[in-house]
């Protein structure tokens, strides 16, 4: 549950948001962080962005997250 | 990256000469405890540091009487329950939601606005939203009662029962028999609340409170930068996510969390009632509250005999110290929280340690 991902927002209306992460569109509200803009990088947590992060921040999470996928598909593979 | 390892196994050395003592540092987030192990940093320590997962998973230190309570109202043929997925298989003295998911009315949502979209689509339903979590799920809850109440949507009820860190951590440290040095503070948590949120608590108990992120590099030099101010004796609160965390936190959030619920005692696994530590809805939203549309009374506390969640969850035990890890509960047959959860203590070290063993 305390999960977040970084995504780029793409579209933007209201407070509604759709957002890139790594190729996958999420969909998101922004009213906790309302001076969003479009193209600004928020970090979505449970549906929600809390914060805007800087483009450096999100770039190495992504690559975490890259990494990590890979790591869990060899350890699935290990453990099977 | 060997520098940063090298320099903290240097600061864990001198902190341990300070106390003349093994280090106790205690994580409050799930996150956390699953990024520590999965890094191996459990084992990659020296002996003179111990890494504790405290009350950190939102499932794990949800009490038995609330999950207790909402498989009550998973009965009800008038009630649909819109939860997030790890509360699913948590077992209360009666089943689990997953147990009684053949009506087909538990709905898991990732997002509270999916609860409200359920309560739309399912208009002959009361639809109850298992609302827990800690500061970070808290703001989404209270976005969606105002706009329940905006759209006029009546048939969605708010079951809160989100848990404030802090308090807990006071609890914690007033345990006489506790055995915490230092905290490493959650991430997400903070951007919420703000690194000087932990403030408090370092005046009062002296001990360190350090906010990282989830890179196993942050949690390396947050655990260098503990040591350094234990040695020194120097605690105080710092912060090393700072891409994310900002001392006053989000305070959009905030305002909307205070507006949204009333601060009451409440009752955390292992910890019984803590004062302050708990939302509830404010009386402006009496009509989408569960608790007041349900009736629902609290349910008495009850431990699962044998569990050990209570004491792993205050940092007192570890998970192969309880009777019942790895034998009668497993991530597959769990009997306790920390086992259901994939972010509880003893599911991570059923994962991680025992395969390193298999290795």
């Amino acid at each position: 549950m305390c999960l977040a991902v970084p995504a780029r927002i793409i579209e933007l209306k209201g407070d509604e948001a759709i957002a890139d992460c790594m190729g996958n569109r999420i969909e998101t509200k922004t009213t906790l962080i309302p001076h969003v803009k479009l193209g600004d990088i928020i970090l979505i947590h449970a549906g929600f962005a809390i914060t805007i992060l800087d483009e450096e921040e999100a770039k190495k999470t992504w690559q975490l997250l890259a990494d990590l996928e890979n790591f869990s598909r060899n350890d699935n593979t290990d453990s099977g | 990256m060997l520098e940063r390892i090298n320099r903290a196994y240097k600061e864990i050395a001198r902190a341990q000469k300070t106390l003349g003592r093994k280090i106790n540092i205690m994580e409050v987030c799930g996150t956390h405890t699953v990024s520590i192990f999965r890094a191996g940093l459990k084992t990659a320590f020296p002996d003179g540091l111990k890494l504790l997962s405290g009350p950190g998973c939102p499932v794990c230190i949800t009490d038995q009487g609330y999950i207790d309570a909402v498989l009550t109202i998973a009965d009800r043929d008038d009630c649909m329950i819109a939860t997030y997925g790890d509360m699913i298989r948590v077992p209360g003295k009666k089943g689990s939601l997953e147990t009684k998911s053949n009506k087909g009315n538990i709905k898991i949502v990732s997002s509270a606005e999916d609860a409200l979209r359920l309560a739309k689509e399912n208009p002959d339903k009361k639809v109850v939203f298992i609302a827990v979590g800690f500061s970070t799920t808290a703001p989404a809850t209270a976005v969606v009662a105002n706009e329940a109440i905006q759209q006029e949507i009546k048939n969605l009820l708010i079951f809160s029962n989100h848990k404030l860190v802090i308090p807990a951590m006071n609890a914690l440290l007033t345990q006489k028999n506790h055995r915490i040095d230092a905290f490493l503070c959650p991430g997400h948590v903070s951007v919420i609340i703000g690194s000087d949120a932990y403030k408090p608590i370092v005046e009062k108990f002296k001990k360190p409170c350090v906010v990282a992120g989830f890179e196993p590099m942050q949690i390396i030099e947050a655990i260098s930068e503990i040591c350094r101010q234990i040695a020194e004796n120097t605690p105080q609160v710092a912060s090393l996510y700072h891409a994310a965390v900002t001392e006053q936190g989000n305070k959009t959030a905030q305002k909307i969390i205070e507006e949204a619920f009333d601060i009451t005692t409440g009752c955390w696994r292992g910890l019984g009632d803590i004062e302050n530590s708990t939302l509830k809805l404010k009386e402006k939203f009496s009509e989408i509250d569960a608790e007041k549309q349900l009736y629902i009374k609290p349910m008495p506390e009850e431990d699962i005999p044998g569990c050990c969640c209570g004491q792993i969850l205050c940092g007192l035990m570890d998970p192969p110290d309880c009777g019942l890890f790895s034998t009668s509960c497993t991530p597959d047959t769990p009997i306790g929280p920390c086992m259901v959860s994939s972010e509880g203590a003893c599911a991570a070290w059923f994962k991680y340690t025992r395969k390193k063993r298999q290795n």
